[in-house]
């Protein structure tokens, strides 16, 4: 235990101090005051945090819900789509939802099966955005039909006129793989919930005790439970993985099976899971600087090393994506396909071409270059800057995908240009706004850090004196079942 | 005869335009429009892109000077026998008839994902953005054997599926097999130049037949694959 570990002499005890101010998971606290803290933060419904839920539910309500009505009522013209680019901001915004929606399951389930252990404070932080991120995508779907009303045919349902979808759509399969993905990442997020629920129940009263109570389905820390719940978040951690990767290369293959030419590309499976990550991992932490800014006792459990964790991951998968992208961009315009050219010219010197040059810039330039800097990953705020910065070049690829590759088509005749106009922008920040009021709420309601992981690492982290020099070391608690 | 029985030797409709014939008039747009009570959008909505006309002329300017040339290529749904449109569909609203070897577009079943529209390679097909309606008094002149189309769903031309059924009914209780030229679909009876003709492929006797026998014989974009059926004799310079 480290607790256990005496310095020899006062270095050793600046070094071991040091190391402590560094790394949460040496600086050893006991379990009843982790708890204390996190359900200080959990309970800390001030005036602040009132204001900014009704403000955030109002929004969601009149630029989300509203003008969604609006335009359902109306018909689809509101929005600014025409022939040819039938497709415009809210297929770019389902795009962008589901992006973000990756990063919880990477974090935490990718990040757990490789016992990465910078994650443990943040996992639940992260597949909370899976969740609402899927909330605010799987809207996308119903709000870009004709005929909202109708959503339900593309579901196999039996009628007696024998009716059933058309499983060669791709649509319908995202309509499949964006509901497995919902559910199990739901059942995901809640296992490693369940002690801290139980936690939580423990130490509130009122209706949050009744509530704590019923989720954390009579928890109560025995060690068979124990056994059980490590062993099912380990299978669902493997399961939800290809889960994860299936999504998005499903959401790609809207696109890449078509005829489309901008579109039909074999590269655009991987292509897309990886813009998602750079996407999902530049919002985690938008989201970790927002939860360590806002919430009580954050600054102890999200530290200067979490960032600097996560902008190592975050250079390695925007140098990635420059791969992608480069192997996508240079090798359709050295094929010389007449159209497929126009289309690239298109790209980097047509009317959207300030969107492509942007997506480039935030995508690879502006990280690829600043993520080298120790100093600048460890600045939390400058993580945050660079989580927006990175999410507009998301946005803009999705945007340049979308409607640049229909602008331009086989016969000169049928180019076009596509503007959004105020109900699709409306819409597209109402989704935003529903994705911060859910966040909001939940985070003076779950747990946001999950403590019991914390603790758990904190336990397998050990000092070792070797000659001179003194070591954190790691067991490994989790295979010990 | 038609049957759909899938035994009997069935019609394959097939179009043949002469580009050489063609003088851009756009009496077949209005024809067109008339008899599919395609909606009127209006002069803005127009401009902007969202005209609902199932053909239109795709216009193209050559050369220079005193070589200056325009050609037209009237363009509608190419009716293909693999069609791009078919498969995305989720809820099967496009799919292909096996009677008339169309490619239908079933309104009622159409949710509007656009999905069809995108993965036309000739951009065919046209979106109801609004609820449209028929000011007094073109209200009178709607066809009655075509359904009007709400807001919300995509629609396209559908080579007069009216006048193909009304033909074959009539030539069944005459007791006889619909002979050529019988069925003329809106755009070619309104053609003055007589540049479309309309037929069965399967008559090796019919029109459409013969003229696409012609070396100037072309479908279009016909490398994709999508096996149109509506076949372009090419016209200018007859360098193809």
């Amino acid at each position: 235990m480290s607790s256990e570990f005496h310095p020899r002499n006062e270095e050793e005890a600046r070094r071991i101090e040091e190391m402590k101010r560094e790394h949460l998971l040496l600086d050893h606290r006991p379990r009843a005051e982790m708890n204390d803290m996190v359900m200080e933060a959990v309970e800390d419904t001030s005036r602040e945090w009132k204001f900014a839920v009704i403000v955030l539910g109002l929004l969601t309500a009149v630029t989300l819900f509203g003008a969604w009505g609006y335009m359902m009522l109306k018909g689809l013209g509101l929005a600014g789509i025409r022939r040819p680019v039938f497709w415009g901001l809210f297929i770019v915004a389902f795009v962008f939802w589901i992006g973000i929606s990756h990063a919880g399951t990477f974090v935490s389930a990718i990040l757990r099966v490789f016992k990465a252990e910078f994650r443990r404070p943040f996992t639940r932080a992260a597949e909370l955005m899976t969740t609402f991120g899927l909330a605010a995508a799987g809207l996308y779907p119903l709000i870009h039909l004709g005929r909202t009303w109708r959503f339900y045919w593309m579901m196999p349902y039996p009628n007696q006129r024998w009716l059933w979808p058309n499983w060669r759509s791709p649509l319908l399969w995202d309509f499949f793989a964006i509901n497995t993905y919902l559910i199990g990442s739901t059942l995901y997020l809640y296992m490693p919930l369940i002690p801290d629920l139980a936690m939580a129940r423990d130490r509130s009263t009122g209706w949050r005790k009744k509530v704590y109570g019923l989720l954390a389905l009579g928890w109560r820390g025995t060690e068979q439970e124990w056994k059980h719940l490590q062993k099912g978040i380990q299978i669902f951690a493997w399961a939800i993985m290809p889960v994860m990767f299936s999504v998005h290369t499903i959401v790609s293959w809207d696109f890449a099976v078509s005829m489309k030419l901008g579109w039909h590309s074999t590269i655009f499976g991987p292509y897309f899971i990886i813009g998602a990550l750079l996407s999902g991992i530049a919002a985690v932490s938008v989201v970790l600087f927002t939860v360590r800014a806002t919430t009580k006792n954050m600054r102890y459990f999200i530290r200067p090393e979490h960032f600097d964790a996560l902008g190592k991951l975050l250079l390695i998968i925007s140098l990635s994506w420059a791969y992608f992208f480069f192997n996508e961009f240079i090798l359709e315009w050295y094929g010389g396909e007449h159209t497929i050219k126009e289309i690239l010219k298109f790209y980097m010197f047509g009317d959207i071409a300030p969107v492509w040059w942007t997506m480039v810039t935030c995508n690879f330039f502006i990280p690829g270059l600043l993520l080298w800097n120790r100093k600048f990953r460890r600045t939390p705020w400058l993580m945050f800057l660079l989580g927006i910065v990175v999410n507009i070049g998301m946005f803009a690829e999705r945007y340049v995908i979308v409607t640049g590759a229909l602008s331009r088509n086989r016969f000169p005749f049928d180019w076009g240009w596509y503007e959004p106009r105020l109900v699709e922008v409306s819409i597209v920040f109402g989704t935003f706004m529903l994705f911060f009021f859910l966040y909001t709420l939940a985070a003076r309601f779950l747990p946001l850090i999950p403590v019991w992981e914390v603790e758990e690492g904190q336990h397998s982290h050990t000092w070792r004196r070797i000659g001179r020099a003194i070591l954190p070391a790691v067991s490994d608690l989790e295979s010990l079942d | 005869m038609a049957g759909g029985n899938g035994h009997e030797e069935h019609t394959k409709w097939v179009m043949v335009i002469d580009l050489d014939r063609c003088n851009g008039c756009g009496a077949c747009v209005t024809a067109c429009a008339m008899e599919n009570n395609v909606a009127f959008v209006g002069e803005d909505e127009n401009a902007y892109g969202r005209g609902m006309h199932w053909l239109r002329l795709q216009r193209y300017w050559e050369g220079e000077g005193d070589d200056l040339r325009v050609r037209y290529i009237p363009t509608m749904c190419q009716q293909c026998s693999n069609a791009p449109c078919e498969p995305v569909c989720p809820v099967y609203a496009t799919l292909h008839s096996e009677a008339e070897e169309i490619n239908l577009q079933v309104y009622n079943r159409c949710i509007g994902t656009r999905y069809c529209a995108n993965n036309c390679p000739y951009i065919a097909r046209t979106f109801n953005w609004f609820d449209y309606e028929w000011p007094e008094p073109l209200n009178f002149q709607l066809n009655p054997d075509v359904t009007v189309r709400r807001r919300g769903i995509m629609e396209k031309c559908t080579f007069c599926i009216q006048r193909i059924r009304r033909a074959e009914e009539d030539a069944k209780a005459e007791g006889r097999e619909v002979y050529d030229g019988e069925v003329q679909p809106a755009c070619a009876q309104a053609c003055p130049t007589e540049a479309i003709v309309f037929g069965n492929w399967r008559d090796p006797n019919s029109r459409v037949r013969q003229l696409a026998a012609s070396e100037r014989a072309f479908k279009l974009e016909e490398a994709l694959g999508t096996e149109p059926k509506v076949i372009y004799l090419a016209g200018g310079r007859h360098e193809f």
